[in-house]
C-alpha cells in the first residue's frame, strides 16, 4: 500500500506511560534516531519521584515530549501533536495539554474495566464520544508485541515488556526516522542476553511494518533537516554536558577533578558521569551526606584539586557553612545546585528558580560568591567550565544554577574544537613572597584579580595555617582588630564584585523594541520562543538573558534604563527582579510561575502581549 | 627504594610563631609538646605533613604547629581530611579534634571516615566538657554531670569514644593519656606507622572546667592500680604488684578483670592488638568502670585492610594505565562518544 507523504516542519510528540513501561527509554531512543536526521531537537522528560508507583495509577504516569523541527527551535513545545498513550491513565494525565485535532495513539489491551476503574473513568474514553475531538489510533499494542513475538525465546512478561520498542517502530515509520542507532542501542543495551536483542528488534519491526500496513495510518510524515550551523553534534541532557564541562575544566586546567557529592535527585547522574571518567583523574566520593560532600571537595581544592560538589537545594542549604568556610580560606570551588520545587522535600522530580536568593545570600556573614547559571542543556558545558574558570582564577567558591528541565531535557549540541576551550591553567605558588625573601604571605593578593596565592601542601618552605577565623591582610594571622575585618570583608566584597565577566548582550532584531524581557537560567527557551512569536506577528520586543548572576555584568544598569518597561519571567515568586529594584532601581515587573513545569512560549507571549499594549 | 635522607629535624622546627593561647595549665600544652618532639621521628619533610582540626580549644592546634594546617568548621576536619587525603596520597594528615567536636556535632563524619579507613590520624583529646564555649556538658561527660547547661545533672548517657570507634570496625584504636610523654609518643608512633585510620583518644585535662578529670589515673598513689597499659604479646596484668589480671570467663561474652592469684596463669589473656574481630578490643573498651578502675592505654586494635586512599587511587591508576592518547585527544573522543551526526 502506497502512503500518502507530508511534510510539516515541526512536530511534537509525547510519549507517556506507566513509570514501568519505559516510555524515557523509548523517548530517548526516538530522539535520537531524529537527531540523525539533522532536525533540531529539544526534549522534556516528566516523571515522578517514586521510582514504581502502583502500576496505572495517575501519579505512576510518566512521560517524555519531543519537539523537532526543520528549523532552529527553542524550547519542547507547548502542546503535543501527538500523544502516544500507553494505558488510561497516561490519556487522563495528558489529554488536557492536546490541542483539538491532536493524533493519539492508545495501546487499547491495557484499557480494561480494572484500569479504567484505577483513574475513574466511568466508560471507556474509546467507546464514548469524549475524543470526539481528536484523531484517536487504538493500537492493541500489547497482545500485537506478544503475538510479534510469539516465535521469540523469550517469556511471556520480557514480550509485554516489549511493547515500547513496538510504539517506538510505530511513530519511527510514521515520522520517517532512520531507525539504525536504535538496533545498535538495542544490541548494546542486551549484549548480554541475545535473546532479547532478538525480541526488542522484532517488535520494533512490528510496530514499523503494522504502521506500513494497516489503513488506520493513512498519512506519514517528513520533518526535513534542520538549517544548522556545520559540525559534528550530538543529543545531551543538561546534567551530561555540565559533567562533561567539568572533566574539560579538568583537562585544560591541568588538574584532577574532585567530585564529593551525596545522591540526590535531580542532581545525582552528574555523580554516575564523573565516576565513568577516572582514566581523565576525575575522583568521586559519595559521601555519608550534604556536608561531607561539600567538606571533601574543599579538602582536595586545599591540596591542588579542583573541587567541585553537586547537589539540589535541601543540599546547598546543608552545605552552607562550608561555602562560608571556602569564602574566608578563598580557595576554588565549584557548588552545583540542580534546582527542584522546594521548600524541604517540595517536588523533587519537577522544576523551578526559586535557589537564586539561596545562592546570592544564604550564608552567614557577609559572604560574596560567585553565581553563574546555564540558559539551556548544551550550554551547561560551557557554564562548568566557566564556573571553574571564575573559581581557579579568582580562588572563590562559584555556585552554578542548573535545575530539573535544563538537567533532564536535552538538545543537539555543536561539539566544540577541544583546542577552543578556555585555557584554565593555574600558578602554584612555589616561593616566598615576602619583601625579605623567606616569608610567605598567604593572603598577600595579585593586585589584578585580589585573588590570594595558591600554596598545596607539599610545597617546601611554604608552610602556613590557615582557617575559619578572621585573618590579618597579608601574613593570615588570626586577627580580631576592627579596622582589619572591615577591610578584609570589603575586599571579600570587592573580589567578587570586580570579577569581569561579559557584557550581556540584548536581541533586539529592529531595535526600536521599548520593552526588554529580562530572564535567567533555564527560561531562556520558552521567553526566546515567546518573543519570537511576537516579532512574527509584527511586534518590536527585546530580550536579554544573564548568565552571570554575581557579579551581574557591566552593563546591565545602562540596558535596563533604556527600555519602557522590563519584564523579568522567573519560575519563582521574583527573585531576580527584586535582585534587579534593588540594585538598579528599575522598576521590573515580575511575571510568576512555580507550578513545577518551564514556562510555554504561548503563555509569555500572551503576558508579553498585554504589557506592550500597556506601554 | 633507597633509603631515606635523616632530614634532622628537631621539636623546635614543628613551632610555628603564633603565640600559644590555651589556659594556664591546660593538658593541651603537654600533648602539643609530646608531638612536636615526636614528629622529626617520622622523617616527613614538614610541608608533606597537614594538621586539620574542627572548632574547639583542641581545634587550635594546627596554628602551632610549623606544618601545613587548616582549623575548619565544627565536626568536619574528618571530612575535609578525607578529601585531602584521597586526592593526596603523598600527605601525612593529622586530625585533631575534641570530645565535642568529633562526636557530638562531628559524629557522622568519625565514623565514616573509620569505616572507609581514610588514611587519617585522627587524635581526639577527650576532656569531658565543652571548654571553648565555657563549660556545658560534652557527649563523654558521666550522667549525672552538673554544669552550666545541666544544673540539675545531664541526663545523657555518654559515648565511649573506643567503643563507638570500634563498632565503626576502625582499623587502629589507641587511648593515651596528655601527662604521659613516654606513653602517648609511644601510641603516636604506632599510629603512625599504620596505614589507614588510626584513632587515639587522649584524656586530657581541662583545669578551668572539668579540672580532675582524670586525676585517679594521673596520682602516683592510684594509678597503677587503675591503669591496665596494653602490650602487644604480653599477658594483660596491672596494679602496683601485678595483682590484677584480665580474663576471659568461661560462657561470658566479654573479659573481666580478677585478682591475678585467684586465676592459673593460662587463663590471663594475653593481649592482641592484630585480632580480627573487633569484639576482643570492644570488650578491652568496656572494662572501665564509673570511677575509672581498669582503664586501658595503649593499642587497643591494629588490623590491616586496605585504606580507602589506596583503593581509590588504585582505581585511578589502573584506569589511566590503559590510557595511550593526550588528555586533549581523550577528551576530544570523550565528547564525541555515543550518537553523533554531522552537518556539512
Amino acid at each position: 500500500m502506497t502512503k500518502q507523504i507530508r511534510q510539516l516542519d515541526r512536530v511534537v510528540i509525547r510519549f507517556a506511560g506507566d513509570s514501568g513501561d519505559g516510555m524515557q527509554l523509548t523517548g530517548d531512543r526516538f530522539t535520537s534516531e531524529t537527531a540523525q536526521l539533522g532536525n533540531d531537537i529539544s526534549t522534556l522528560p516528566n516523571f515522578p519521584a517514586e521510582i514504581r508507583a502502583p502500576a496505572g495509577t495517575l501519579p505512576g504516569v510518566s512521560s517524555f515530549q519531543v519537539h523537532f523541527a526543520d528549523y532552529d527551535i527553542l524550547t519542547p513545545g507547548d502542546s503535543p501533536n501527538v500523544l502516544v498513550a500507553m494505558n488510561p491513565a497516561a490519556l487522563k494525565a495528558n489529554l488536557a495539554d492536546l490541542p483539538r485535532g491532536a493524533d493519539i495513539i492508545v495501546n487499547t489491551d491495557e484499557f480494561t474495566k480494572r484500569n479504567l476503574a484505577k483513574v475513574g473513568y466511568q466508560s471507556s474514553p474509546l467507546e464514548d464520544d469524549s475524543l470526539a475531538g481528536y484523531v484517536v489510533h487504538p493500537v492493541a499494542l500489547t497482545s500485537m508485541t506478544v503475538g510479534a513475538l510469539a516465535e521469540q525465546a523469550v517469556s511471556k512478561k520480557d514480550a509485554e515488556r516489549a511493547k515500547n520498542m513496538f510504539a517506538l517502530g510505530l511513530l519511527s515509520w510514521m515520522y520517517n526516522r532512520p531507525y539504525e542507532s536504535t538496533l545498535r542501542f538495542l544490541e548494546r543495551k542486551f549484549a548480554a542476553r541475545p535473546e532479547l536483542v532478538a525480541a526488542n528488534v522484532a517488535a520494533f519491526r512490528a510496530g514499523w511494518n503494522f504502521g506500513e500496513t494497516t489503513e488506520d495510518f493513512a498519512v506519514r510524515y517528513e520533518v526535513k533537516p534542520a538549517k544548522m550551523r556545520p559540525g559534528t553534534y550530538r543529543n545531551i541532557t543538561g546534567n551530561a554536558a555540565l559533567s562533561l564541562g567539568l572533566v574539560a575544566a579538568g583537562v585544560r586546567s591541568g588538574l584532577p577533578v574532585f567530585l564529593g557529592a551525596y545522591p540526590i535527585t535531580p542532581a545525582s547522574d552528574i555523580l554516575h558521569e564523573l565516576s565513568k571518567h577516572k582514566r581523565f583523574g576525575v575522583l568521586t566520593m559519595q559521601a555519608e551526606d550534604e556536608i561531607a560532600a561539600v567538606g571533601a571537595a574543599l579538602g582536595a581544592s586545599y591540596g591542588g584539586s579542583l573541587g567541585v560538589t553537586t547537589t539540589s537545594g535541601p543540599g546547598v542549604a546543608l552545605k552552607s557553612e562550608t561555602i562560608s568556610l571556602a569564602v574566608a580560606l578563598e580557595l576554588p570551588l565549584v557548588i552545583v545546585d540542580v534546582q527542584r520545587a522546594g521548600p524541604s522535600t517540595g517536588m523533587p522530580t519537577k522544576t523551578e528558580q526559586a535557589d537564586l536568593n539561596m545562592a546570592l545570600y544564604g550564608r552567614h556573614g557577609e559572604a560574596p560568591v560567585a553565581v553563574i547559571a546555564p540558559k539551556s542543556p548544551a550550554d551547561c558545558f560551557h557554564a562548568a567550565l566557566e564556573a571553574a574558570r571564575i573559581a581557579l582564577t579568582y580562588r572563590t567558591p562559584v555556585i552554578l544554577l542548573s535545575d530539573n528541565y535544563v538537567a533532564n531535557g536535552s538538545e543537539p549540541w555543536l561539539l566544540p574544537d577541544v583546542e577552543s576551550l578556555p585555557d584554565l591553567r593555574v600558578e602554584f605558588a612555589t616561593k616566598p613572597n615576602g619583601d625579605d625573601g623567606t616569608t610567605f604571605l598567604p593572603y598577600l593578593r595579585d593586585p589584578q584579580t585580589l585573588a590570594r596565592p595558591w600554596a598545596v601542601p607539599g610545597t617546601a618552605g611554604l608552610e602556613h595555617r590557615i582557617g575559619g577565623l578572621e585573618k590579618a591582610d597579608k601574613t593570615g594571622d588570626i586577627s580580631y582588630d576592627p579596622a582589619n575585618h572591615d577591610f578584609m570583608v570589603r575586599t571579600r566584597a570587592a573580589r567578587i564584585e570586580t570579577i569581569p565577566v561579559p557584557d550581556v548582550e540584548v536581541e533586539d532584531p529592529d531595535g526600536d523594541a521599548r520593552v526588554l524581557v529580562l530572564g535567567w537560567g533555564s527560561t531562556y527557551g520558552p521567553i526566546g520562543a515567546a518573543c519570537r512569536g511576537l516579532r512574527q506577528r509584527g511586534h518590536a520586543i527585546a530580550q536579554a538573558h544573564l548568565r552571570h548572576l554575581a557579579p551581574m555584568p557591566a552593563n546591565l544598569g545602562e540596558v535596563l534604563r533604556s527600555y519602557d518597561r522590563v519584564v523579568v519571567p522567573e519560575m519563582n515568586l521574583g527573585q531576580l527582579a527584586h535582585v534587579i529594584r534593588a540594585r538598579y532601581l528599575v522598576d521590573a515587573i515580575g511575571y510568576n510561575q512555580v507550578r513545577g513545569l518551564p514556562f510555554t512560549a504561548a503563555e509569555l507571549e500572551t503576558m508579553l502581549e498585554e504589557v506592550l499594549k500597556n506601554v | 627504594m633507597s633509603e631515606p635522607v635523616a632530614l634532622k629535624l628537631t621539636a623546635k622546627d614543628f613551632k610555628s610563631d603564633q603565640e600559644v593561647r590555651w589556659c594556664p595549665g591546660c593538658g593541651d600544652y603537654a600533648i602539643l609538646a609530646a608531638i612536636q618532639q615526636f614528629m622529626p621521628e617520622l622523617n616527613i619533610p614538614r610541608e608533606r605533613i597537614v594538621f586539620v582540626s574542627g572548632i574547639g580549644c583542641s581545634s587550635r592546634f594546627p596554628y602551632y604547629m610549623n606544618t601545613y594546617g587548616m582549623h575548619s568548621i565544627h565536626g568536619r576536619a574528618p571530612a575535609i581530611a578525607t578529601g585531602l587525603s584521597a586526592s593526596r596520597p603523598d600527605l601525612s594528615v593529622w586530625v585533631v579534634t575534641g570530645d565535642g567536636d568529633a562526636l557530638s556535632i562531628g559524629g557522622n563524619h568519625l565514623i565514616h571516615a573509620l569505616r572507609r579507613n581514610v588514611n587519617l590520624k585522627i587524635l581526639l583529646f577527650n576532656n569531658r566538657i565543652y571548654g571553648l564555649t565555657k563549660g556545658q556538658y560534652s557527649p563523654t561527660s558521666e550522667v549525672g554531670k552538673v554544669t552550666k547547661s545541666t544544673p540539675a545533672g545531664s541526663a545523657d548517657a555518654p559515648f565511649n569514644p573506643l567503643s563507638l570507634a570500634l563498632g565503626a570496625e576502625a582499623t587502629f584504636v589507641g587511648r593515651t593519656i596528655d601527662s604521659d610523654r613516654k606513653h602517648l609518643q609511644s601510641v603516636l608512633r604506632a599510629a603512625a606507622e599504620h596505614q589507614g585510620s588510626a584513632f587515639v583518644e587522649i584524656y586530657q585535662n581541662c583545669n578551668i572546667f572539668n579540672d580532675g578529670a582524670f586525676e585517679q589515673l594521673k596520682e602516683p598513689a592510684t594509678r597503677d592500680d587503675f591503669l591496665i597499659r596494653l602490650e602487644h604479646g604480653q599477658p594483660i596484668t596491672f596494679g602496683k604488684d601485678g595483682q590484677f589480671c584480665v580474663v576471659h570467663p568461661p560462657g561470658g561474652f566479654g573479659l573481666e578483670v580478677r585478682e591475678t592469684a585467684s586465676v592459673s596463669p593460662g587463663e590471663i589473656v594475653v593481649h592482641d592488638a592484630t585480632v580480627a574481630d573487633p569484639a576482643y578490643a570492644f570488650a578491652l573498651s568496656r572494662l572501665p568502670g564509673l570511677d575509672l578502675r581498669n582503664t586501658p592505654i595503649g593499642v587497643f586494635r591494629s588490623v590491616d585492610r586496605p585504606s580507602y586512599d589506596s583503593v581509590v587511587q588504585g582505581q585511578l591508576a589502573e584506569a589511566k594505565a590503559k590510557v595511550t592518547e593526550t588528555p586533549e585527544q581523550q577528551l576530544a573522543g570523550l565528547l564525541a562518544s555515543g550518537d553523533t551526526w554531522t552537518i556539512r
